[in-house]
């Protein structure tokens, strides 16, 4: 009760930051919900399912490309291109997962990077149709029609709160994944899965459906980026977005609910502040960042757990 | 009526026969245990009746029907229920954990998960360890726990691959009357290096050496077999 109380809480006081925060960052807290998005189903795989990915970028990718293709090429409106996006990330994950399945450990980490390549490479490949790295730039989203009024997804206001509805919901479902018997066995799974097995757990299909579900809320990530700031191109396949979400999950806390969402705002920061200083900013990135993995080896969140907050999920 | 059926099964590694052709029956409601020295191929046994290690040969019945292709994880989810040589728990994990994933295998709500777990854990006497983590507790605990989880799930054969091992003497006392009292609900195939816990609680004793099955027979019978006496107790 009281985890869920806190967690509520977190969404009410950012849906109450978009009131105060000045025009900069208020573009900036949207950016970092969306991705945040990305981290909150990459942590399902590694934070309670102990499966670390370097590939959760075609995931990304494919929610994004199915909201970009579907919009420049076949003009569809936002909600269902956002429609095509989900459920192009699902469907990347069930097919994806088929072949993880039977991996762990550092096996699972290859095959992931191997596939993500696989799908970079593609999207260069078929740039007939993908515009390659160039990328498609949507001029023609059309505004959204609800409740008697008409939302254009540049409003600033409607991507806050697109943004905040979308993270609220990865959020909160997955601290109620956790908090389920579902939860439970692939905490196990991340602890001994072996005797998993051995208290009668198919463990092949609790992996095949953590897999499905972070891919599938990454994809969700990617489809809600292409449809708030109206671009796609192959750089959202490569490594950088498979090992974006490994550090912002790792920095925030793996195998915390709240983590993601520090790690990601964190990092974003990090590199935006230093970036305003020093054109390396990558450095002062990787101090940090190594300062943190040696003295906080669980995250943020995960320090506080281990130190105070014995209760956060 | 017999719960367990082994016939001709071997596991080989290499040219090692770690089980060569062994025949075993085991019924309803007694305690069977197994003895034998080490390397006598006892735990290789039980790991391919419970599903953990793939037979070589042969075949394995539960209830008259043919299980050696049966999944480990179906197998708990017959009755079939292994406890671990070294304890295998959740050690990060509290003993309320621990146990509630076995108990969620058999109950939906959690209310009713929840009083399983409590059953489970004031059964083996660690009903006051609830909210401590299974990493901390002493190894007798360990092994008690492990035995809770066993019991979550409700067993109709329930395995216990040398429970005492490592435990204080009176907790083998407190112990055996807890398997006592397992075995009016289930059947109980028991590795046991303690000779005098296997003459307590067994009801018949199978005799292995070098991965085969030396002979069987009441408590009495094993005690006075002549080759038992030179191979096991080595007089």
């Amino acid at each position: 009760m009281k985890s869920f109380a806190f967690h509520a809480a977190i969404v009410l006081a950012l849906f109450a930051l978009q009131f105060v925060l000045p025009a900069y960052h208020h573009a900036n807290a949207a950016r970092i919900m969306v991705y945040a998005v990305l981290a909150v189903g990459y942590n399902v795989l590694l934070g309670y399912t102990g499966l670390m990915s370097l590939g959760h970028a075609m995931f990304f990718a494919a929610g994004a490309y199915g909201v970009g293709l579907s919009i420049y090429w076949l003009g569809f409106a936002p909600l269902a291109a956002f429609g095509v996006g989900a459920a192009s990330g699902l469907v990347l994950s069930l097919v994806a997962g088929l072949f993880l399945l039977r991996t762990t450990g550092v096996a699972f980490l290859i095959v992931t990077l191997m596939l993500a390549q696989a799908f970079f490479l593609s999207t260069l490949y078929f740039n007939g149709v993908t515009l390659g790295e160039q990328g498609m730039v949507l001029t023609n989203v059309a505004a959204v029609e609800a409740f008697g009024t008409s939302f254009r997804l540049s409003d600033p206001t409607v991507k806050y709160n697109l943004a905040l509805a979308i993270f609220s919901a990865a959020f909160l479902g997955s601290l109620w994944l956790v908090r389920s018997p579902i939860g439970r066995v692939l905490i196990a799974i991340r602890e001994n899965e072996l005797r998993t097995r051995m208290l009668g757990y198919n463990t092949f299909a609790y992996r095949y459906l953590a897999i499905t579900v972070s891919g599938t809320i990454a994809g969700l990530s990617g489809a809600l980026y292409c449809l708030l700031f109206s671009y796609v191109g192959s750089s959202f396949a490569s490594l950088q977005y498979s090992t974006l979400p490994l550090l912002w999950t790792l920095l925030g806390g793996a195998g915390t609910v709240i983590g993601p969402l520090i790690g990601t705002g964190l990092m974003f920061y990090l590199i935006d502040i230093s970036s305003g200083f020093t054109s390396s900013y990558l450095l002062v990135v990787g101090a940090t960042l190594l300062v943190l993995t040696l003295w906080f080896p669980k995250g943020i969140a995960g320090t506080l757990r281990s130190r105070w907050l014995g209760w956060l999920p | 009526m017999n719960i367990l059926g082994v016939r001709n099964l071997s596991r080989h590694y290499g040219g090692l026969a770690a089980v060569n052709d062994v025949f075993l029956d085991v019924a309803h409601g007694e305690v069977r245990a197994i003895i034998g020295p080490n390397g006598a191929g006892k735990t290789t046994l039980v790991g391919m009746i419970s599903g953990r290690i793939t037979p070589s040969n042969g075949q394995i019945e539960f209830h008259d029907k043919d299980i050696t292709r049966t999944s480990s994880w179906s197998r708990v989810l017959l009755g079939i229920v292994y406890t671990f040589q070294v304890p295998s728990i959740y050690r990060a994990l509290t003993c309320y954990e621990n146990v509630a994933l076995a108990a969620q295998r058999k109950h939906v709500s959690e209310k009713v998960v929840s009083a399983a777990v409590k059953k489970s854990l004031m059964r083996v006497g660690l009903a006051n360890d609830l909210q401590r983590l299974a990493g901390v507790l002493p190894h007798g605990h360990q092994r008690l726990l492990e035995v809770a989880m066993a019991l979550a799930l409700s067993p109709q054969l329930l395995i216990l691959d040398e429970p005492t091992q490592g435990l204080a003497p009176s907790e083998i006392a407190a112990f055996c009357e807890l398997v006592r009292d397992v075995s009016r609900s289930a059947t109980v195939l028991l590795i046991e290096h303690n000779l005098k816990v296997v003459m307590q609680l067994a009801s018949r004793i199978t005799v292995m050496d070098q991965g085969s099955i030396l002979t069987e027979g009441t408590p009495l019978e094993i005690e006075q077999h002549p080759a038992v006496r030179r191979v096991y107790l080595g007089h």
